[in-house]
């Protein structure tokens, strides 16, 4: 189906409204992108120094999910278009027929509004600020402007996924810091080689779409060289925390052993270039990519959480 | 008189209907909780120390 084709019937299903189930609604905040946000947020929320009472940190997380997945239906309202072309994304609410552009729009509106609204209202106004920064920069920025129209796209973008931990840092010390700028160029960098090792498996979906990701655009080529650079940069800057000690020991090693591992599947994207052995290398990349953010968060969260134990102090 | 001729819900289309707003329902109840709590968590034994 041509993507004219597929604009035109669009047309006739802004009449089809009211068929949504709460499941439909539920998958319009898309869970799985959410759950990383909720993730990397506690640990921004959890780290940050000071602390917080139980419940405003609780709230803290649970408007920063709503956020994202506000941002998350703003997208989907956006990019339903081309979802119906990508195999990945084919299923999703709006292009199955459960919800209508225009339900999908006012759902992820409303969400947006209250999420920061709350945020600023219960616990402070910067990140607020900084949450209604991070959901704009997600629908305008990146997917109305950049996703469509640079190879770029995602590099850029991937601030949008990279600021949540920063705003759990803000709504705990009302304030922006070296520790939070760490954990955001950490996600910043990590977004790249993610999701250039997903294209080149998927490139022909993105192309159907007419979305320009990197193996698109410039080549496999020149996205292997590309994942490689980043992965370079990525190695250092996941240590950052322990060299600028808010990291300790067990997170400096497991950075270190991590980054190693990251750059050699990324070396390996980089040689295997035919045939199955590349498709494989950048299957394996793209899952461990996923594994390595995980746990560097997940090691940053432990170890804070085992020292307040030690010395009772939270 | 003719019938009038609306968009007429059919039984599953009313189930998700009613499944939508106990949802809504549900999410406002939560966001009064929310907000009682953690007025309770801000002001704590304030709360009732109010000057009329």
């Amino acid at each position: 189906m041509s993507l004219a084709e597929v604009r035109e019937e669009m047309v006739d299903e802004a009449w089809a409204g009211g068929q949504g189930g709460v499941g439909d609604y539920l998958a319009l905040l898309k869970p799985r992108v959410m759950s990383l946000v909720i993730f990397t947020a506690l640990v921004g929320i959890a780290i940050a120094p000071g602390g917080i009472h139980p419940v405003l940190g609780f709230t803290a997380l649970l408007c920063i999910a709503i956020g994202a997945g506000a941002s998350g239906a703003l997208n989907m309202w956006y990019d339903a278009d081309i979802d119906r072309v990508m195999s990945r994304t084919r299923n999703r609410p709006i292009p199955a027929g459960k919800v209508t552009r225009s339900e999908a729009l006012a759902f992820g509106m409303t969400l947006a509004v209250l999420s920061v609204l709350v945020l600023g209202l219960l616990v402070n106004w910067l990140s607020a600020g900084l949450l209604a920064f991070t959901i704009f920069f997600y629908v305008v920025i990146y997917t109305m402007w950049l996703k469509r129209s640079t190879p770029q796209n995602i590099v850029i973008g991937g601030a949008a996924g990279a600021f949540p931990p920063m705003v759990g840092w803000a709504a705990v010390t009302g304030s922006v810091s070296l520790e939070s700028i760490v954990l955001f160029l950490i996600i910043f960098m990590w977004t790249p080689p993610h999701f250039w090792a997903l294209a080149l498996f998927k490139s022909s979906d993105y192309e159907a779409a007419g979305v320009p990701m990197m193996p698109v655009v410039a080549g496999d080529a020149s996205t292997r060289n590309q994942i490689l650079l980043y992965s370079l940069i990525l190695a250092p800057v996941g240590v950052l925390p322990y060299a600028l000690g808010f990291g300790g020991l067990v997170y400096g090693v497991t950075s270190g052993v991590l980054g190693a591992a990251f750059l050699l599947l990324a070396y390996r994207v980089w040689r295997n270039r035919e045939g199955d052995e590349a498709r494989r290398s950048a299957i394996r990349l793209f899952s461990f990519s996923i594994l390595y953010l995980f746990l560097l968060f997940a090691v940053l969260l432990g170890e804070h959480l085992a020292v307040s134990l030690l010395t009772g102090v939270a | 008189m003719m019938a009038e001729e609306g968009i007429r819900l059919t039984a599953e289309q009313k189930k998700r209907r009613r499944a939508r707003n106990i949802a809504i329902a549900a999410a406002i109840g939560a966001l009064v909780v929310l907000f009682y709590v953690v007025t309770i968590v801000k002001l704590g034994p304030g709360v009732l120390n109010r000057p009329i």
